[in-house]
């Protein structure tokens, strides 16, 4: 974007209100800002305007020129306006200086009842078990502008249903308006273009390409911006109603980028995840690998209670003796015995903490399993980890994997005796069951039962992204925070805890560390206390970080924290007139 | 301002307060009286005597799934009364229609809907928020148990007690 | 038979079929008696689901208060939570021995202990009735039932007073504290409060039943607050203390104070009858050729088959007289509303205890003048 010192500002009536906008914007969202919400289907922000719903019909005009190409001043100095005869839609005009918007006026509100009726003619009345209802924009408007009857005789079009469109979207064809936003997803934004319109009139159909599926990795939110219940997601297709769900507001750890999220949850169990805009993160979409990555919090694996091997078993404990157990394990064991093997999933306040771990033990063996995958050039990014910055920054990543080796090899020489895995399976960076057997200490914080935990003298669980609190800074240093949206399964317990439980057992309670600590009571503490000590962090709480998020890191990941580059929106590219 | 209220003044014998007490005394025994013989109404005699053929045809008893003509459990899920219910009672697990059924068409079905009779107040809201008219309250009344998972109507259950309802919109046609 | 060995078999005897045969029975359906007649005032019906006419829900609230958990709550003193109802029912079942409650059967006196100091001995016992409240209500470590206490010891004291001042006059007239000998007197001159027979012509006679019926009301009155009986029932004030004194107790430890304030009941009304309305004696108006017209005396002094028609029609009547008397409880109770504690002490203090006082003076000059 070229940085003018001043955008060029003009006046617009709306609604008999002058305001000032800058050129160029969009006519729909000077209202929008104005106050004045203006129905739509077709339109979307981030998408080009067709302007085929006619939804957004408001009645417009330009200022009254004199003969001397001057407008004509009314009698309050502003200029007089020449209404037109006839409503133009607003999502296709940008606003320009003079013009004069009435988005409340009888004709307008005619335009918009008869848009609705029209497009109520074929739409099913299957409310009922529509998984849009709630969040439908027809049944929004049709409240406001709709019939109470219909005067539609003749039978409805019958079109198909239940189309399986790709592996992750299915289609109702009855339901869809013909607003065209998910076509102009694909092409604008996901660059698929496997959607489109086939046959005329009302037998106009939506589908995909003869021999093509949707099933692009950014194809669910095709069914975010679905004004309607057409396109509908099959892993949430009659799963919940939207109405039950209580909305958090997160971001996705399945790498990164860090997109911000709403996650939708009720009594404990996550039913979905949605993109919640963020203009500096990702926009408002998200990739589907990221959304549906929460099954794992609802597995039987999950960990559910303290585990410690007692006659070569591990049974069931107590937190207490379980974090007893641990320390008492792990003490006798000097500085380089001992290796901890952190995680690029883990907050910046656990991350912190293991430090403190670290230091309590004297440990200098610790490092982050990176943890890598193909990056697309849309939001997907190389770095599955979503916390490596922080990890970074806490100085617990050396980035090169050259520690890791060194654990590895330092496991099967017998020199450490004593392994921490901190959400982390050994197996992934080749620390096998073998060399596993070698440790006569094997401390596990994990979230799932795996091959790893099985050899475990002592075993933490501890709780996935959705089920705590905690800050990340993603790949483009912007610090951002999760929100609690479900409690933990079982007894399992927040990692912070446990390790400032393990911490204080460790070093004991009047120790220099707990001292220099404070008490840790809420994990508030525990960011105050890393905040005085990283530079990074200063001046913030946990509570101070915005739902979008603070930048802390510049966009290389380096301190420092000028902001990045807003991400970049796809020009539209111009339809055919 | 303070209003006062004057006490009434009682003469000798309502200071004595032995002609209010008999007084009193012969009132109760004519109530006694009249119920010896026989004059009083009483109480109608539950489990032997019923109200059940005046009951009104607004009676608001247990809520229960109605089946159409067609055979059709009317209920698709749509949760709206699991919302409204006002004390929570009524708990809906929705589940899809596979293709091929017989009523594949309406793709939703509860796969499972209990009402706790317990909790369930008898309001009658989920009757009326019903979009597709597969909620009523009939006349049943004597809702017991001996436990209170008995007390838990499952679908079946109330598939039983709601029975075929005639006359209802049928909106879920091949033509509509 | 040796006469010691005979005297403690009839006892033991009576002791048993009074307590266990009579009392105890009576006890529980005056409780039915209570809700059906509380039911009929109130225009319901009362309990009729146990049996024919709910006559057998005293059993089954008997099953009821028996098998329910017994509960003692951690902090009350225990040893006096478990002897407060025991101290509530004991004394209102001992009070009976001293009542004759028919004349003879096979010769047997039907009284259990025929004690010459008979109506000092049920006053001394009856007033370790409020022993049992009064402990109930301290060891309960609760402030209602502590109320309920403070307030039952006050209360009992207070119309214990115009209890005993009440009974003077029978004395004054009869010399003799001995309860047969009140009964027998009455047998030949008429009830105290209707001497109808004999000289029942004395105009006397007649004006010393003027004091004795106001005696007769006092003490009435007086037993209703010993037996904290509504409109005396302020230390159970159940508006105010929630339970009173046994708010803590639950399971048979309640059924017995609960019962025992029956039993209360009853001994109380056996006091009356016994002093006040003849006892056991009921004459049947006869005629013959002799004697006129006459009141003939039935009781169990016949030999044969008479003898024991006319004892167990004299122990009928008695309990027939009590139990009418138990309705009249009953009665006031669904009728009238409670004191408030002011007016029960002023009425206590002020009112009944003038009343017994002067009323005795009154007797005693109207005996003083009685020509012999």
């Amino acid at each position: 974007m070229p940085n003018d010192s001043q955008p060029q500002l003009v006046n617009v009536q709306i609604d008999d209100v002058w305001h000032q906008f800058p050129k160029g914007t969009r006519l729909i969202e000077a209202c929008e800002q104005a106050g004045s919400y203006v129905p739509r289907y077709c339109y979307h922000k981030k998408l080009s305007s067709p302007g085929n719903c006619r939804m957004c019909l408001i009645e417009m005009g330009m200022p009254k020129m004199g003969p001397d190409r001057k407008p004509i001043l009314g009698p309050d100095g502003k200029p007089e306006i020449n209404w037109m005869p006839r409503p133009q839609i607003s999502c296709a005009t940008d606003v320009s200086e003079g013009l004069g918007v009435r988005t409340i006026s009888p004709l307008v509100e005619e335009c918009r009842r008869g848009v609705m009726e029209f497009l109520l003619i074929n739409h099913p009345l299957d409310c009922p078990i529509c998984d849009q209802a709630g969040e439908c924009r027809l049944q929004e408007f049709s409240v406001e502008y709709g019939r109470q009857d219909s005067r539609f005789l003749e039978h409805k079009v019958k079109k198909p249903k239940n189309v399986v469109l790709g592996p992750r979207v299915t289609l109702d064809d009855e339901r869809c308006i013909l607003c065209s936003r998910c076509i102009r997803f694909c092409k604008e934004i996901a660059h698929d273009d496997v959607l489109g319109f086939v046959d005329r009139g009302s037998h106009t159909t939506l589908t995909a390409h003869p021999g093509k599926r949707l099933e692009n990795n950014y194809s669910l939110n095709t069914v975010d911006i679905c004004p309607v219940g057409a396109l509908t997601s099959s892993d949430f297709r009659f799963k919940m109603r939207v109405w039950f769900l209580k909305e958090t507001n997160s971001f996705c750890t399945s790498c990164a980028t860090g997109c911000n999220t709403i996650i939708g949850t009720r009594e404990d169990v996550i039913y979905r995840q949605t993109p919640r805009e963020n203009d500096a993160v990702n926009s408002t979409w998200m990739c589907d690998y990221g959304r549906l990555n929460f099954a794992y919090l609802e597995r039987d694996r999950r960990l559910l209670e303290p585990m410690v091997r007692t006659e070569n078993k591990l049974q069931p404990a107590t937190w207490p003796h379980a974090i007893a157990s641990a320390a008492t394990q792990l003490k006798p064991y000097v500085g380089w015995q001992t290796a901890i093997l952190a995680s690029g999933r883990m907050t910046n306040e656990e991350l912190w903490l293991a430090g403190r771990l670290a230091e309590s033990l004297g440990v200098t063996l610790i490092d982050i399993v990176p943890r890598t995958g193909e990056a697309d050039d849309i939001l997907l990014s190389a770095d599955r980890n979503p916390n490596t910055n922080g990890a970074r920054l806490l100085r617990l990543a050396s980035g090169s994997g050259t520690v890791l080796q060194q654990i590895k090899e330092a496991v099967w020489s017998g020199q450490i005796q004593a392994l921490i895995t901190l959400g982390e399976n050994p197996l992934r960076c080749g620390i096998t069951p073998e060399y596993l057997a070698r440790l006569p200490v094997y401390v596990v914080l994990d979230l799932l039962a795996n091959d790893a935990t099985a050899q475990a003298s002592v075993v933490l669980p501890s709780l996935g992204f959705a089920e705590k609190r905690g800050s990340m800074i993603n790949g483009k240093g912007r610090l951002q925070r999760l929100n609690r949206a479900v409690r933990g399964p079982g007894e399992a317990r927040d990692d912070w805890e446990i390790l400032r439980d393990l911490v204080q057992a460790i070093s004991g309670g009047n120790s220099e560390s707990h001292a220099r600590s404070g008490r840790l009571d809420t994990i508030e503490d525990v960011f105050r206390q890393m905040s005085e000590a990283v530079p990074e962090f200063a001046g913030l709480t946990l509570s101070r970080i915005s739902d979008l998020g603070v930048q802390v890191l510049n966009g290389d990941g380096k301190p420092g924290n000028s902001a990045p580059e807003k991400m970049r929106e796809r020009e539209p590219e111009k339809q055919p007139q | 301002m303070a209003i006062t209220v004057s006490r009434p003044k009682l003469n000798w014998s309502e200071r004595l307060y032995l002609p209010a007490i008999l007084g009193g005394m012969a009132i109760t025994f004519g109530h006694l009286k009249n119920m010896l013989l026989g004059r009083t109404k009483v109480t109608m005699q539950y489990p032997e005597q019923k109200w059940d053929s005046q009951m009104p045809d607004h009676y608001r008893g247990a809520p229960a799934l109605v089946k159409d003509e067609g055979g059709r459990v009317r209920c698709v899920a749509c949760q709206l009364c699991e919302f409204i219910c006002p004390p929570r009672a009524i708990r809906i697990v929705p589940g899809e229609i596979p293709l091929g059924e017989r009523f594949a068409k309406v793709e939703k079905y509860p796969e499972k809907f209990d009402i706790d009779m317990i909790r369930c107040i008898y309001c009658g809201m989920c009757e009326e928020v019903c979009p597709e008219q597969a909620i009523f309250l009939r006349k049943d009344y004597a809702i017991t148990g001996y436990t209170r998972a008995e007390m838990v109507h499952d679908k079946e259950k109330l598939i039983e007690i709601g029975g075929v309802m005639h006359g209802l919109v049928l909106k879920w046609n091949e033509k509509k | 038979m040796n006469p010691t060995l005979f005297l403690i078999f009839t006892s033991l005897l009576k002791i048993v079929g009074i307590v266990f045969v009579v009392i105890l029975p009576m006890v529980s359906y005056s409780v039915y008696a209570e809700r059906r007649v509380s039911a009929l005032i109130q225009d319901r019906l009362g309990p009729n689901r146990v049996g024919p006419a709910g006559l057998f829900q005293p059993i089954a609230d008997a099953m009821k208060f028996i098998l329910k958990e017994d509960f003692t709550p951690a902090n009350v003193n225990k040893f006096y939570y478990w002897l407060a109802p025991c101290l509530a029912m004991v004394p209102a079942l001992m009070t009976i021995a001293v009542v004759p409650f028919g004349s003879t059967l096979f010769g047997v006196p039907m009284v259990i202990a025929d004690i010459n100091v008979g109506v000092l001995y049920v006053f001394a016992i009856a007033s370790l009735g409020v022993y049992g409240i009064v402990i109930a209500g301290w060891s309960s470590n609760s402030k209602y039932p502590f109320l309920g206490g403070v307030r039952s010891s006050s209360q009992m004291i207070s119309y214990e007073l115009s209890l005993g001042l009440a009974v003077i006059p029978i004395f004054l007239l009869v010399g003799q504290l001995r309860l047969t000998d009140i009964v027998r007197y009455q047998i030949e001159n008429g009830w105290m409060i209707a001497p109808f027979v004999g000289h029942w012509t004395d105009g006397w006679k007649w004006l010393l039943a003027i004091p004795m019926s106001i005696s007769f009301v006092v003490f009435t009155i007086a037993i209703f607050a010993e037996t904290n009986r509504l409109p005396f029932d302020l230390p159970e004030a159940e508006t105010e203390l929630v339970g009173g004194y046994h708010t803590e107790y639950g399971s048979m430890k309640f059924a017995l104070f609960f019962l025992g304030e029956y039993a209360a009941m009853i001994t109380g009304s056996a006091i009356i009858v016994t002093l006040f309305l003849g006892g056991w004696h009921l004459p049947v108006p006869w005629w013959n050729h002799a004697h006129g017209f006459h009141w003939l005396l039935i009781d169990g002094s016949l030999g044969g088959w008479r003898g024991v028609i006319g004892g167990l029609f004299n122990i009928f009547v008695f309990f027939g007289k009590v139990s009418v008397l138990l309705l009249f409880f009953i009665w006031v109770r669904w009728t009238l509303p409670r004191f408030r504690y002011d007016q029960l002490m002023r009425l206590g203090w002020v009112f009944f205890f003038e009343i017994a006082l002067v009323n005795i003076f009154l007797a005693a000059i109207i005996i003083a003048c009685l020509p012999q």
